[in-house]
């Protein structure tokens, strides 16, 4: 019993860090980031290789890929996003194809000697090794370091969005956008901003699960999808809602775990997404009103 | 390129002008005009299959399913107003559909098609009905995990066959009417679709697209019209899923790979969204495309993506916008 | 309740995040009527419309049609009981011709029953409503697309609209607005004729003197609430009307 709640407490932090960084950029900018998973992925490998290729610094490694993290995602909203600002179909289709550029090239082979990063032996060394018990559970640091990293995050969050002047006009414009940027705040570099920061999110999510296992460029997608799930359960453009949901889902399937097996899994969350659209449609905390209710 | 002093100006063409209405059929000359095009097409399908050799006459089949794939994706887009990223939910359902009837049933091929397209569609139209209320983001973003989801459902309950899947299925009599069937499909639904956009029901799904509060203050129920079109796209790629299963001889989870996905989006958006036949044109480049890259393994797909963000980008009207617009007008400088 | 009220609404509110748009709003409307609804800008009349159609749910009260309460019905539902709106900001289908327009209200189920789907060729049944309502039908004024109709036409398109649906109320959001004073002097006998044939209207209106001249009654609002009803005359003469528009006497 308590290694449900404690997995559960862990796999909804590990939710809440993925999905995190695409909620940000989505409530500030409007812009879903279909890259968010291959931006992710993108850190992992870029982590590994300065780590291994380039025998650098654990530490240094993991600052000098969030920073490149952030510039890329700075770069694909300069040069792709902000043709598109505004048309929310075309965004999803060329932040996609971003993301299968990004990781289906990272799978590439025989490109000017690049070997691609094809196989199970990409690992990430966990932080601190070893386990501690915790209620008679077994549990990986690392693990503890993901809820630690999680929890620092939301309140790291929760300061920057209502007491600094950057977050505070971040949270402006995802209010209100019109009225933040007759205050003056500019628009556009709210969302260059969001972007480097959700994409930084998103390799520092990375870099603190992929330790965990090994890393793949398949892992691209599924995060992108269950980041988009968290997100639609909790609703979109709601910051307090993904944390919501990442718990809700979390523990959800944990639980379905200890009761029917590891396979119900998915199932549960499919589950979860449609019971949650039927019922609340925009989502737990979602504030987007449905079709006929635009005024 | 013009200059500070010059503009661009487009002109109809005079020929385009003579032959709008009934003027039409005041000569062969307009006539040509405005069927050439349509009967180059019909005409260079339907000759396709006779000209290629065996690994292009496979290729075709596959390319029409592509090309089914990507009216639905257009339809639904363009003339609905919903953006389904999902298109291998349609293929997978509808091949897992036939694929089940053939092999528990031994229904052959030809009930078994027809039939999975139906209950293909009723099933996806019931999947994806809980997020037609809601603004279309949301739609663009379920329909892209669907597939995924169903695959890990399949893979989770262990279902028929799970990720084996079933071999041995019914194949195709032989390799033209594999070809035939789907070239007349393609063209079926090409010119249908066109057709159902000047019925009635079209038009109101296209009001629907324009400005869904006038038709909902005109006494019309937008749901139950979404989910017409919903239903009716799903049609076509059950239809193209079915199809599938019985041209391999063999179902898996591959049905629901994000290739059927992506591919007919990017084949609708290089072809040019709106016009139903730019889908299939691109569809129809794309896919032998992606076949002859094949040997350069995971960098076709790059290639790919990278010319659809330059489309995206650069080119938004797609090539068909841009040719008829050439066939009909013609621009040149002016002073200002 | 007397036995002709169509209309009865009831103690409405809504709240849209921090703004009362409409506080406590009610009225009767008798079949026949013309009822204007006054008020400064952000008075809430609009989303009065909004509330009364269905395209906003009430957080409080009732409204009435035919003793059926119908507050936070779908606007399709409302529609095909027969109460109907204009849209101040039109965007008619854009490319398609004029009485194409008209084949989505042709398709509702109101008239659907209505007609039992005897109705034959919708289009030029399209074509005859947009005649009745003053589309020449020689200048091939139908045949137009219809975005690129002057506004004149179009604000009658929008009635056209309506009227396709045979309804019984119609609630018109500034049909006045924007119109030289020749056209609204053209559009009176129209909206007359309206009347003269059984419907009832409500109309939102800015243009003060234009509207007295078919309102039998007129619902004063400011800053959410109702602050007058009854005949345009003696409404007008209220002081609190007149500081509405005005603004107070700033002697006091």
């Amino acid at each position: 019993m308590e290694s449900v709640l404690i997995y559960g407490a862990i796999n909804s932090v590990t939710f809440a860090l993925t999905a995190i960084g695409f909620s940000l950029v989505y409530g500030v900018s409007r812009i879903p980031n279909f890259a968010h998973g291959a931006i992710y992925v993108l850190v992992g490998f870029l982590t590994w290789s300065l780590v291994n290729d380039l025998n650098l610094n654990y530490g240094l490694s993991i600052v000098i890929s969030l920073t490149i993290a952030s510039v890329v995602g700075l770069a694909i909203y300069q040069f792709v996003l902000i043709r598109l600002r505004g048309m929310p179909t075309s965004e999803i289709i060329a932040s996609f194809a971003v993301s299968l550029i990004i990781l289906e090239g990272l799978r590439l082979q025989g490109i000017g000697g690049f070997k691609g990063f094809i196989g199970p032996n990409y690992m990430l060394r966990p932080f601190f090794d070893g386990k501690i018990a915790i209620f008679n559970v077994f549990v990986d640091y690392q693990r503890l370091i993901v809820v630690g990293a999680g929890v620092v995050l939301a309140v790291g969050m929760w300061f920057f969005t209502h007491r600094t002047k950057i977050g505070l006009s971040l949270r402006a414009i995802a209010q209100d956008e019109q009225a933040a940027m007759m205050l003056g705040i500019n628009s556009d570099r709210a969302a260059m901003i969001s972007m480097a920061i959700g994409s930084a999110l998103a390799g520092l999510a990375a870099v603190i699960i992929l330790p965990l296992g090994n890393v793949t460029a398949e892992a691209g997608y599924h995060v992108l999808v269950y980041a988009l799930a968290v997100c639609i359960i909790g609703g979109l453009g709601s910051w307090a809602g993904t944390f919501l949901a990442a718990f809700l889902v979390g523990f959800a399937m944990k639980v379905s775990t200890y009761m029917f097996g590891a396979l119900w899994e998915s199932v549960v969350l499919v589950g979860t997404i449609i019971l949650v659209l039927l019922i609340k449609p925009s989502g737990l905390l979602g504030k987007q009103k449905e079709l006929e209710e635009r005024v | 390129m013009p200059s500070q002093d010059q503009r661009k100006k487009r002109l109809d063409r005079s020929i385009n002008v003579r032959s709008t209405g009934l003027y039409a059929l005041s000569s062969w000359r307009e006539m040509t005009y405005l069927l050439a095009p349509r009967l180059l097409l019909i005409v260079g399908l339907l000759v396709l299959p006779l000209v290629l050799d065996h690994y292009w006459q496979r290729v075709l089949c596959t390319a029409g399913v592509f090309a089914i794939l990507a009216l639905s994706f257009d339809f639904l887009a363009e003339y609905v107003g919903l953006v389904c990223l999902g298109g291998a939910l349609f293929i997978g359902f509808g091949g897992y559909a036939a694929g089940l009837l053939n092999e528990y049933l031994g229904l052959p091929p030809v009930v078994t098609i027809p039939l999975a397209a139906v209950i293909g569609a009723c099933l996806s139209t019931l999947v994806i009905m809980p997020c037609l209320r809601l603004r279309g983001i949301y739609f663009a973003i379920i329909t892209f995990m669907l597939p995924l989801f169903a695959r890990n459902v399949i893979i989770a309950l262990s279902l028929f066959g799970s990720t084996e899947g079933i071999t041995g299925l019914d194949t195709l009599p032989n390799i033209w009417v594999e070809q035939y069937v789907i070239v007349i499909a393609v063209l079926v639904i090409l010119f249908a679709l066109r057709r159902f956009a000047s019925e009635d029901v079209g038009l109101i799904m296209m009001a629907v697209k324009d400005n869904d509060r006038a038709v909902l203050a005109s006494g019309i129920s937008i749901f139950r019209y979404r989910v017409l079109a919903v239903f009716i796209a799903a049609l076509m790629g059950c239809f193209a899923g079915a199809y599938l299963t019985h041209l391999y001889g063999w179902l898996g989870l591959s049905l629901f790979a994000m290739d059927f996905s992506i591919l007919p989006i990017a084949a609708t958006v290089m072809g040019g969204m709106g016009t139903l036949v730019g889908p299939v044109i691109g569809a129809l480049i794309l896919s032998p495309l992606s076949e002859a890259l094949r040997g350069l393994g995971q960098l076709r797909v790059v290639l790919y993506c990278l010319l659809l963000l330059l489309f995206i980008l650069y080119k938004p009207e797609g090539l068909m916008n841009f040719l008829e617009r050439k066939y009909h007008q013609f621009e040149r400088l002016e002073k200002v | 309740m007397a036995a002709d009220t169509l209309l009865d609404v009831r103690g409405v509110s809504k709240k849209f995040g921090g703004v009362q748009a409409v506080r406590d709003v009610g009225f009767t409307l008798n079949q026949g009527q013309v009822m204007g609804v006054i008020g400064p800008n952000g008075a809430g009349k609009t989303t009065l419309v909004n509330l009364v159609t269905g395209f906003v749910k009430p957080d409080d009260g009732r409204i009435l049609y035919k003793g059926k309460n119908i507050a936070g019905m779908a606007p399709n539902k409302i529609a095909n009981l027969g109460i109907v709106r204009t849209f101040q900001v039109m965007r008619p289908y854009h490319s398609l011709p004029t009485y194409k327009n008209l084949i989505v209200p042709l398709n509702s189920p109101r008239v659907r029953k209505a007609t039992a789907g005897k109705l034959g060729d919708l289009d030029s049944v399209a074509i005859d409503i947009l005649e009745e309502i003053g589309f020449e039908r020689d200048a091939r004024v139908p045949y137009k697309i219809a975005g690129s109709l002057p506004l004149g036409y179009q604000k009658r398109l929008e009635l056209a609209r309506c009227i396709a649906l045979r309804p019984e109320i119609i609630l018109c959001d500034e049909v006045f607005s924007g119109l030289s004073m020749s056209e609204i002097s053209s559009m009176i006998p129209l909206l007359e004729k309206f009347v003269i044939e059984g419907m009832t209207l409500i109309m939102v209106e800015h243009r003060l003197r234009e509207l007295f001249r078919v309102a039998d009654k007129v619902l004063v609002m400011n800053f959410g609430e109702k602050i007058a009803e009854g005949p345009p005359q003696e409404v007008m003469k209220q002081d609190n009307v007149k500081a509405a528009y005005i603004g107070g006497d700033r002697s006091k």
